[in-house]
């Protein structure tokens, strides 16, 4: 019942993702800039001739939709082409940067929901009491916040005057364990080294409260009113009738039928943790693939443009879909009703 | 009271000794006084208003009255389950000798369920519709600490088996959605019943279930309660049902109990103006000749209560006292037709013979309020 039902949504991705592919290969060849220039610069000693031969070389001189054709059944088998600006493969300059990504949005992740599920539960037990109106002017805070602002305020904070924290790179480089995963947290914990798994957290901490923070705050809201709503239901008295603890009540039946539809929100704000990280890896030096996609948009090197978007892109689908798998597990009626 | 000493002495042998004593041994839940608040902008909403109840081991006891009587209050509050804002401002509930009211939290935790069961009026909203039922009944066997493991899957199946759900074992790997109404309510029931409780507070339970449902349902309680020896306080409107399954009735007006007495009496021979409104509401099956006279108005704002009696604004025969002067419930001296009755030995085992009515028409043997 559920493989089919995942099975199905995943099928369904397909025609979203051709269209997604569609929409940022015309939009990069649209905008403004020409690649051949940025890659040769202010050299100025190019004659036409190389200049056309380049342009042959990567193909940009053939029809837009040829070159879509080409993009796209390249893209299929993961090869996205040579990076314009680096001169290696997309895919290795992708790769080598998105376990960082990875592993800041993993924090930020698990730093918001940590918050945001009792958070949001709390507030709705009691609402409108003291702790629900705290939460309500901090989630508020949170949303409202620009991620730049509350980054440096952090940095400056506890990084400049208390010296807690670092406040900019992903560790001490001195310190670095080898490469496996590439997620360092989890490189130092596999080569049992301590010092360097202290130094790869306390590089991760301001950058993903500063991406947590928003997130924490919609999910607060979204767990409180979607709380409120389950606790006024009949099944939740019927629980205390029979006797449940209230932790069990609240915890089990109450939360469960709470995060149906709170998981949606989460998918979105995740989606928007990796993609939204461009401004607060850029704040943070935090070399992940915000950084990188800044950097590339600068140097109008569409193929690793298009990748990143194109990363992206994938990334949320990939995030819809699970909650869609989430939700149907939490709740049969969904498996039904969508399947 | 040598009519209620006759009567008593009837009693004994015209119904099997056991039940009777059962009957008319102490009662196991008796309410005193009870008053519940809910605190709203406007002001305190008197739903519960000084309501004295008792119901004895293997009695049905129904509460009747329309939507927004309090009736529902009365039942949350015996569990101590009344949601926020509403709050016990008063009273006792005494159940089995205690003071439920009197009882911490985790005391009175453990009487849910296991001494006292609810049954609520939709089945579909009263079980979790993310787990199944199987889940949902062997967590309640768990808790109550009745069974664990494979010994509480047992015991939930034999409970499914007992409350009539046709293949037990399967069905408890249902979801809730996937069961009828009337399975569902079989299910409650099931829950209700898994921590062998002595009281059965059933809130509306036919309510959202078709008729043919209704019957099926109030039979499975009347075979649980005579099996298990269970008292059962029904809340209902319905007074086909009440007329069918209770033993004693008491109407509920405005937060208040206005009369109370054996069900033959209430529906044969109501005294309250209300009550014979009430039972004027309900159509006679093949007699369309009879006319149905709603009772106009509706229950008064309990935010400012009518100053006298609560129904005299709704009341055909309300004289200028009762405009003024809150009527006591008094105990009502026996009528033709009840010494009739009880002469000839007429289910006199239903519900005794004390009657109190709550009316200046009825000014009743003095005394004795509630």
């Amino acid at each position: 019942m559920w493989v089919r039902f995942v099975g199905r949504r995943l099928w369904q991705t397909a025609p979203v993702l051709i269209g997604v592919s569609l929409i940022v290969f015309l939009t990069m060849h649209l905008t403004p800039g020409d690649p051949i220039e940025h890659m040769l610069g202010r050299a100025g000693s190019v004659t036409r001739a190389q200049i056309e031969e380049l342009r042959a070389h990567y193909a940009l001189d053939r029809p837009l939709p040829t070159q879509y054709a080409l993009f796209l059944g390249k893209a299929v088998t993961g090869d996205f082409g040579p990076s314009y600006s680096q001169g290696r493969p997309v895919v290795e300059v992708i790769t080598e940067r998105l376990p960082a990504t990875l592993e800041l949005t993993l924090f930020a992740f698990v730093i918001a929901l940590a918050v945001a599920i009792p958070a949001g539960a709390l507030a709705a037990l009691r609402p409108h009491r003291l702790f629900d109106r705290t939460a309500t002017v901090v989630a508020l805070l949170g949303v409202s916040m620009p991620g730049f602002w509350l980054g440096i305020v952090l940095m400056i904070l506890l990084g400049l005057r208390l010296h807690w924290l670092p406040i900019s790179g992903r560790i001490d480089w001195a310190l670095a364990p080898e490469s496996i995963t590439g997620m360092n947290t989890v490189d130092a914990l596999l080569a049992g080294d301590g010092a360097a798994l202290r130094s790869a957290l306390a590089h991760l901490i301001l950058p993903a409260i500063t991406m947590a923070a928003p997130m924490a705050a919609m999910v607060t809201r979204m767990v409180r009113s979607s709380m409120i709503g389950v606790l006024g239901q009949d099944f939740v008295q019927f629980a205390r009738a029979r006797g449940l603890p209230e932790w069990r009540v609240v915890g089990k039946h109450a939360l469960r039928n709470a995060l149906v539809p709170t998981v949606n929100i989460v998918a979105i704000q995740t989606g928007m943790l990796l993609s939204g990280n461009m401004v607060i890896e850029a704040v943070f030096q935090y070399p992940g693939i915000g950084k990188l996609a800044v950097d590339a948009i600068a140097a109008a090197d569409y193929p690793l443009v298009q990748a990143v978007v194109l990363l992206y892109a994938v990334s949320y689908v990939g995030l819809n879909l699970a909650a869609d798998g989430i939700q149907a597990v939490l709740d049969p009626r969904v498996r039904e009703a969508r399947a | 009271m040598s009519v209620d000493v006759r009567h008593e002495a009837l009693q004994t042998v015209t119904k099997p000794l056991q039940v009777e004593e059962r009957r008319q041994g102490a009662p196991i839940l008796a309410v005193k006084k009870l008053r519940t608040c809910f605190d709203t902008y406007r002001g305190q909403v008197r739903a519960v208003d000084g309501i004295s109840l008792s119901v004895r081991p293997g009695e049905t006891v129904a509460l009747v009255g329309e939507s927004g009587c309090g009736k529902s209050a009365a039942a949350l509050s015996i569990m101590r389950l009344v949601p926020p804002p509403g709050r016990i401002t008063g009273g006792q509930v005494i159940f089995d000798g205690q003071d439920l009211l009197a009882l911490s939290r985790a005391e009175m935790r453990r009487i849910r369920g296991r001494r006292i069961a609810m049954v609520f009026q939709d089945p579909l909203t009263a079980l979790n519709p993310t787990l199944r039922v199987g889940a949902q009944l062997v967590e309640t066997l768990a808790t109550q600490g009745a069974a664990r493991g494979r010994a509480a899957r047992q015991r939930a199946v034999a409970l499914l088996d007992a409350v009539g759900i046709p293949a037990a074992a399967e069905r408890m790997r249902a979801y809730p959605h996937e069961l009828s109404g009337g399975m569902r309510q079989r299910v409650v029931i099931a829950m209700a019943i898994a921590g062998q409780p002595d009281l059965v507070i059933a809130d509306e339970p036919t309510t959202a279930l078709d008729v043919t449902l209704q019957a099926q349902i109030m039979e499975l309680l009347a075979k649980l309660k005579e099996e298990r020896g269970l008292a059962i306080l029904l809340i209902t409107h319905d007074l086909g049902i009440v007329a069918n399954f209770a033993d004693r009735a008491a109407v509920m007006y405005a937060g208040q109990i206005v009369a109370e007495g054996p069900v033959a009496d209430l529906v044969r021979e109501p005294l309250h103006p209300y009550a014979r409104g009430l039972l004027r509401c309900v159509p006679r099956l093949g007699r369309p000749d009879v006319p149905i006279h709603p009772i106009h108005g509706s229950v008064p704002d309990m935010v400012a209560p009518p100053a006298g009696c609560r129904f005299a604004p709704r009341c055909p025969e309300a004289m200028p006292q009762c405009r003024q002067e809150m009527p006591v419930l008094k105990r009502q001296p026996p009528t033709a037709r009840t010494i009739r009755q009880n002469s000839e030995g007429e289910s006199l085992a239903r519900g005794g013979t004390v009657r109190r009515v709550r009316c200046h028409l009825h000014p009743g043997e003095g005394g004795n309020g509630r």
